[in-house]
């Protein structure tokens, strides 16, 4: 092809696009106000069934909003949801977050991991557009000095000090082998685990790492059971602790086995089958059925999508009303006019009492914990709150 | 001196496996010159089909004995599998077979990205739980333990690569494969049906995939869309380091392989202090993969490349 063509094709191009934006700025013109709403998760990929989870959770509150009929500076608002595959790839990230702010969505559920939601905060900041990540638990992700981040989720810090202090303290382990699946989210929560492990008196025999793609952890975990491990920490999510926790029993490895909210999931039990009895896992917050809100929601949520809550719907959820609620109040769907009341919001979630600090995470964010019996995640505690 | 010999069977059930499926990539390199990157899907679709079957007969209440379900899945992934491998053949490499060598390539990428989506489309994004059919009791010896489905592996594997070497030296079939994999057009010439010889080879591959499938998700007692391509990956590997084409050298890069990383994985960090941690496995993998490659640019026992038209 030649230079000539090409720029015939680009001429045609831009006047099509032009006409295209002519004619959806015409159709903004009218009595209803449709805003979209960005959701962005991994929908492919080995955690795609927790990024279809959330955004599950997106579209149950934004229809909810748009059945109950709301009205944002004096034009009834229809929501529709942007929602944006990820693949859990940090790379992914700021892709899937610019093609957001370009889509000219007015506001940001997501994303599900902390290796996504970090690179794509940074474009959430520069648009000025308002971030809410319903399960994204690193510490970096609301210290960066960003206005625009904020999150549900006690993070990893909150949750590895909880872990690291239970460990010693309740479990009584003194020799702790730690393993990570070096995303942001498993070596973030390890290393916060690793730091209140010591400072409660436990000792650290090694620092294993795998990776988000793996399935045989046979070889560290031989290597662990030579050096005498009486609980290994795992920092990780599901799709890895399952089998891991297979191999662990396979290899006749008596130490006990604890997790993060990564590991504390149905599929976790599943995958693991019977050798997930007697391991322990923590996840943020209170368990679905403590929830002030949390029976009514599971309900709606299987009537709507006939399946069962896998994780994160419920803050996804919350997200997205918090994210609603502070738009009704500014009467705006600029961020600029409701990021300040975002900020300064009280709301009775289904989770529970949202409110944020000053960086943007959320005031007290409770941990509770949960032993494996039976099939079932038996709940053991909350810490905090 | 336990722990030793546990890694040394974490390696032997891990190459074993990626022995099954370098046999595959090797045997259509050997005949075609051409990198079938979807042999790895086709070992998940194989480990997926065998799951539904699983879930399909158990479900139904039929009373068949557990061992026998497992027999009639594989039975069943092998057929589907081998069906599958002669429509790949078929669709996306026999029309290209004389296009420049990059556009198989491509296509072979592109049939790979396909049967992901597909699988993904037909089983959901989730990861899967394969029914224990065989009790998956530890047995201990030395102080290592290993598992019955770990044990079948390591036997599946051996047979069936002696079989394999069996049909290629000494039946019709094989003196075929090897006279084609020479020389196409000669033994054309020579009246072999090259075009039937071909998607003999994609079928027999097909159906080692399939074996291979079924025995990785019954040990790790998971399936997925997504197994396929580390698996693939990492099978296309040992095949490279064994030297691609010849069969010895894709069951020797497998098992090499499996060791390398288990050891790797084992020993690397107490080697160095903990200066480099066990996600320097694949690291560590490579870097033997690379020094191979430097001495010896055809693999550990590959033969100089033949020239072909």
């Amino acid at each position: 092809m030649n230079m000539g063509d090409l720029s015939v094709h680009l001429k045609t191009a831009v006047v099509g696009v032009a006409a295209a934006t002519a004619l959806a700025l015409a159709g903004c013109g009218s009595k209803d106000e449709a805003i979209k709403i960005g959701h962005a998760g991994p929908l492919t990929g080995p955690v795609a069934h927790l990024g279809k989870d959330n955004e599950n959770g997106v579209r149950l509150a934004l229809d909810e909003a748009n059945a109950a009929g709301v009205s944002i500076g004096g034009k009834k608002a229809t929501f529709s949801m942007q929602s944006e595959d990820d693949q859990a790839d940090p790379k992914q990230g700021p892709i899937v977050a610019q093609k957001l702010v370009d889509a000219k969505v007015a506001g940001v559920i997501g994303h599900l991991n902390s290796g996504t939601t970090i690179p794509a905060s940074k474009i959430y900041h520069d648009a000025g557009l308002a971030q809410i990540s319903p399960s994204a638990t690193n510490v970096t992700y609301t210290h960066q000095g960003f206005k625009t981040a904020f999150r549900v989720m006690a993070n990893d810090a909150q949750q590895g000090k909880v872990l690291g202090d239970y460990a010693v303290h309740k479990l009584g382990a003194k020799n702790i082998a730690i393993i990570d699946d070096r995303s942001a989210y498993g070596q973030g929560l390890a290393d916060e685990f690793e730091k209140a492990a010591k400072a409660a008196g436990g000792q650290i025999v090694t620092r294993e790492f795998t990776g988000t793609d793996k399935t045989d952890f046979n070889a560290i975990l031989t290597s662990i059971k030579g050096k005498n491990a009486d609980l290994i920490f795992y920092g990780g999510m599901d799709s890895q602790a399952g089998p891991m926790m297979k191999q662990i029993k396979n290899l006749g490895i008596s130490s006990k086995f604890l997790t993060g909210d990564g590991g504390q999931t149905a599929e976790f039990l599943k995958l693991a089958g019977d050798a997930a009895e007697g391991a322990y896992a923590s996840s943020p917050g209170v368990p679905l059925d403590k929830m002030p809100g949390g029976k009514a929601f599971a309900e709606k949520y299987k009537g709507k999508f006939k399946i069962e809550i896998q994780l994160y719907a419920p803050y996804a959820y919350d997200a997205t009303n918090v994210l609603l609620e502070a738009m009704k109040k500014a009467d705006s769907t600029d961020p600029a006019k409701y990021l300040p009341i975002l900020a300064g919001i009280t709301f009775q979630g289904v989770t529970g009492n949202i409110a944020f600090d000053e960086n943007g995470d959320i005031k007290g964010g409770s941990i509770s914990l949960y032993q494996a019996k039976g099939g079932k995640w038996e709940y053991l505690d909350t810490v905090g709150g | 001196m336990a722990i030793f010999l546990q890694q040394i069977l974490n390696g032997l059930v891990l190459g074993s496996v990626y022995a099954l499926v370098a046999l595959g990539y090797t045997m259509v390199y050997g005949i075609l010159g051409l990198i079938n990157f979807a042999h790895g899907e086709v070992v998940m679709v194989g480990a997926l089909v065998s799951l539904s079957v699983i879930e399909l007969l158990l479900g139904a209440n039929l009373g068949i004995p557990a061992p026998l379900v497992g027999v009639m899945a594989l039975v069943i992934a092998i057929g589907v599998c081998m069906t599958l491998g002669f429509s790949i053949e078929r669709v996306a490499y026999r029309p290209l077979r004389r296009a420049p060598r990059l556009a198989p390539l491509i296509t072979a990428i592109g049939v790979s990205i396909l049967l992901q989506t597909v699988a993904m489309l037909i089983w959901g994004r989730r990861y899967h739980t394969v029914p224990a059919l065989i009790p998956p009791t530890p047995h201990t010896f030395a102080g290592a333990t290993i598992t019955n489905v770990q044990i079948l592996i390591i036997l599946v594997s051996a047979l069936i690569m002696a079989g394999l070497m069996g049909l290629v030296h000494f039946t019709r079939l094989g003196r075929a494969m090897r006279a084609t994999a020479e020389n196409p057009v000669v033994a054309g010439l020579m009246g072999v049906n090259i075009n039937r010889i071909i998607s003999a080879t994609f079928v027999i591959g097909s159906a080692l995939a399939a074996v291979a499938g079924v025995l990785v998700s019954s040990n790790y007692g998971i399936a997925h869309y997504y197994m396929g391509f580390v698996l693939g990956l990492k099978a296309f590997t040992a095949a490279v380091l064994g030297g691609i084409g010849n069969l010895p050298g894709a069951m020797l890069g497998g098992l090499l392989l499996g060791l390398i990383e288990s050891l790797g994985a084992g020993y690397v960090g107490d080697l160095t202090g903990g200066f480099l941690g066990s996600h320097y496995q694949d690291v560590f993998a490579f870097l033997v993969l690379i020094t191979v490659l430097v001495f010896r640019p055809t693999g550990l026992l590959g033969e100089r490349v033949s020239e072909r038209a």
